[in-house]
């Protein structure tokens, strides 16, 4: 059962969306503290998509209520709720590929720096916005490829992009759907110690496919299974729970194995 | 770095020279024709950039470019018909006519997407056009003669073909200029990443379709302002000027030259009006030859003339 947190930073209270006849999401509940890397598990299908979108506004819930920052925020639209300090990243890769590197982390950071109705200055030869942009890709290791349009980043590249973009909107939480997806081992491992370095800095929500990662990272893990916390708790309270063990069936080893 | 020398410059500056200079050629060679249908290009070319502004950069397709030329017009030849001749008034009275059209159907529109935002587009401005053909005062569908051009006082003759010319020209270079300082400044940096990906930008903080919004409008005014020119060059105004298939020669102005090419609407218009030009004087099925010709553009030339042109210059 999911501990009462005194504050949360984040907490989700009986939240339901149907699509059709499918629950997607089944009274879920859920708290995030401040400061810890929350890691969200389940096999496909479990509603782990559906949820960041919910929290993040692009999908509204049928029902429930999500707190954020001591704020309800179940019916804001997605661009308040960001600069609210919410930023996610997308499980499929969803940057500006027209623009370069750079200029998709400026439009960042230019977002949380007053309104955009400015008209006449050229945007690129703002130092600060620039500078912004640069500290972020620096943090993700893209210093190099700024001026290079996403169209030609590799795939891992494009990850990082994406963490980079996300964390340029300064966030208080951080939502990250399946950063590892498509990467090879040495990029994984190389987002494995990004991921390490940030969770000192920011409250994070992982959602992840990839076990070793997420027992590497997380502080707590919540088990989802057809929209439903099967279970919420330390790491090694997941691993050794039968009922987790069921759900995984086939994935079960991958539980396990690295106990 | 920016002014390279490449295909692509070298034929936008011989285009700035040659419009610069025509009056003088017309002159010379006593050709007055040749400046009365580059007055009308100029004219179509700041159209057809306003257009660009929001189909290139903001990746929203209107079919219904052409209410502001109408709207812009009417301004006009209404406040003219009613004893109103200054240019001072005329003016600002069409570009904010236009704005506010643009306000109201922006909003409307802007709620749909991609095929739906065509469509709706298109009938809002069927419906300025019926609006316009019901307006008996003012001639209905048989259109209202201007006899007098907008008075800028002592400033500027309109009746004079080489001022009038030169205004036009240095109205399309001002709003070319104006859209080239807003497509680099932060708001069009986001007007462009809407149109990249539009649930990005979303997820960043930014509210898309008020951006949009402003976007539209702006373009709309700049069309208005190019319905004013249009209807003092051609002293007249009617229903016929915002019928569909002129947003539809808008659209292929814009597509000839290249969208989302700051020159490509000029390029586009000086190519699709000397091809009407030329082709009409041979057979009056002229479009038949116009419609291929477009379709071989879109099909093999994405970019339009000017990408063309920067591909040349790659190799």
């Amino acid at each position: 059962m999911i501990d009462s947190l005194a504050d949360p930073l984040l907490r989700v209270e009986n939240l339901v969306r149907r699509f059709g006849g499918i629950l997607a999401t089944d009274n879920l509940s859920l708290d995030v503290a401040p400061g810890e890397l929350h890691a969200i598990i389940g096999p496909n299908g479990a509603g782990k998509t559906t949820l960041i979108s919910q929290l993040t506004g692009q999908v509204m819930p049928n029902s429930g209520a999500i707190h954020f920052a001591g704020r309800n925020v179940t019916h804001l639209p997605s661009y308040k709720r960001s600069r609210l300090g919410l930023a996610r990243s997308f499980q499929i890769t969803s940057l500006l590929p027209d623009f370069s590197a750079c200029d998709n982390v400026a439009l960042a950071a230019q977002a949380h720096d007053g309104h955009s109705f400015r008209f006449w200055g050229a945007a690129r030869k703002e130092p600060g916005l620039r500078n912004a942009a640069q500290a972020a890709l620096k943090r993700v290791g893209l210093e190099k490829r700024a001026d290079v349009p996403v169209s030609e980043l590799s795939h891992g590249e494009q990850r990082e992009l994406e963490l980079a973009v996300a964390l340029a909107t300064k966030p208080q939480l951080l939502l990250l759907d399946e950063p590892m997806a498509g990467l090879g081992v040495t990029e994984s491992a190389r987002m494995v110690a990004l991921l390490k370095e940030l969770r000192r800095e920011v409250t994070i929500v992982l959602v992840e496919h990839d076990m070793e990662a997420v027992f590497a990272l997380a502080d707590r893990i919540t088990v989802l299974v057809y929209g439903r916390v099967i279970a919420s708790g330390l790491p090694d309270a997941i691993r050794n729970n039968d009922e987790v063990k069921r759900a995984y069936l086939g994935d079960q080893h991958a539980v396990t194995s690295h106990a | 770095m920016n002014f390279s020398f490449n295909a692509r410059n070298v034929v936008v500056a011989l285009v700035v020279l040659g419009l610069s200079l025509l009056p003088v050629y017309s002159a010379l060679s006593g050709n007055i024709f040749i400046l009365t249908l580059f007055t009308r290009i100029v004219i179509f070319a700041l159209a057809a950039a306003s257009l660009n502004l929001i189909m290139g950069y903001g990746g929203m397709m209107s079919f219904g470019h052409a209410a502001y030329l109408g709207i812009g017009g009417y301004a006009v030849g209404i406040l003219a018909f009613e004893g109103i001749g200054s240019g001072f008034i005329q003016w600002p009275v069409a570009v904010a006519a236009s704005a506010l059209y643009g306000l109201v159907i922006g909003a409307l529109s802007l709620r749909t997407r991609g095929v739906y935002f065509i469509m709706i587009t298109l009938a809002f401005a069927q419906m300025a056009f019926y609006i316009a053909s019901g307006l008996s005062r003012y001639g209905g569908d048989d259109g209202l003669t201007i006899y007098k051009r907008s008075d800028f006082g002592g400033l500027i003759n309109l009746s004079n073909r080489v001022q009038f010319y030169y205004l036009c020209l240095g109205c399309l270079f001002g709003g070319i200029y104006l859209i080239w300082r807003i497509v680099n400044s932060r708001f069009g940096m986001v007007v462009q990443g809407i149109r990249s990906n539009e649930q990005r930008m979303q997820a960043i903080g930014y509210h898309a379709n008020r951006y949009r919004l402003v976007c539209f409008v702006i373009s709309g005014m700049i069309c208005g302002l190019a319905g004013a020119l249009l209807a003092n060059n051609t002293d007249f105004i009617s229903p016929a000027g915002m019928y569909w298939t002129r947003s539809g020669e808008l659209m292929v102005m814009v597509v000839f030259g290249g969208m989302g090419s700051l020159f490509g609407p000029v390029i586009g218009t000086i190519v699709f009006l000397l091809l009407e030009e030329v082709l009409s004087q041979f057979t009056e099925y002229w479009a038949l030859i116009m419609g291929p010709l477009l379709l071989l553009i879109v099909l093999f030339a994405r970019g339009g003339i000017m990408g063309l042109l920067g591909r040349m210059s790659r190799d």
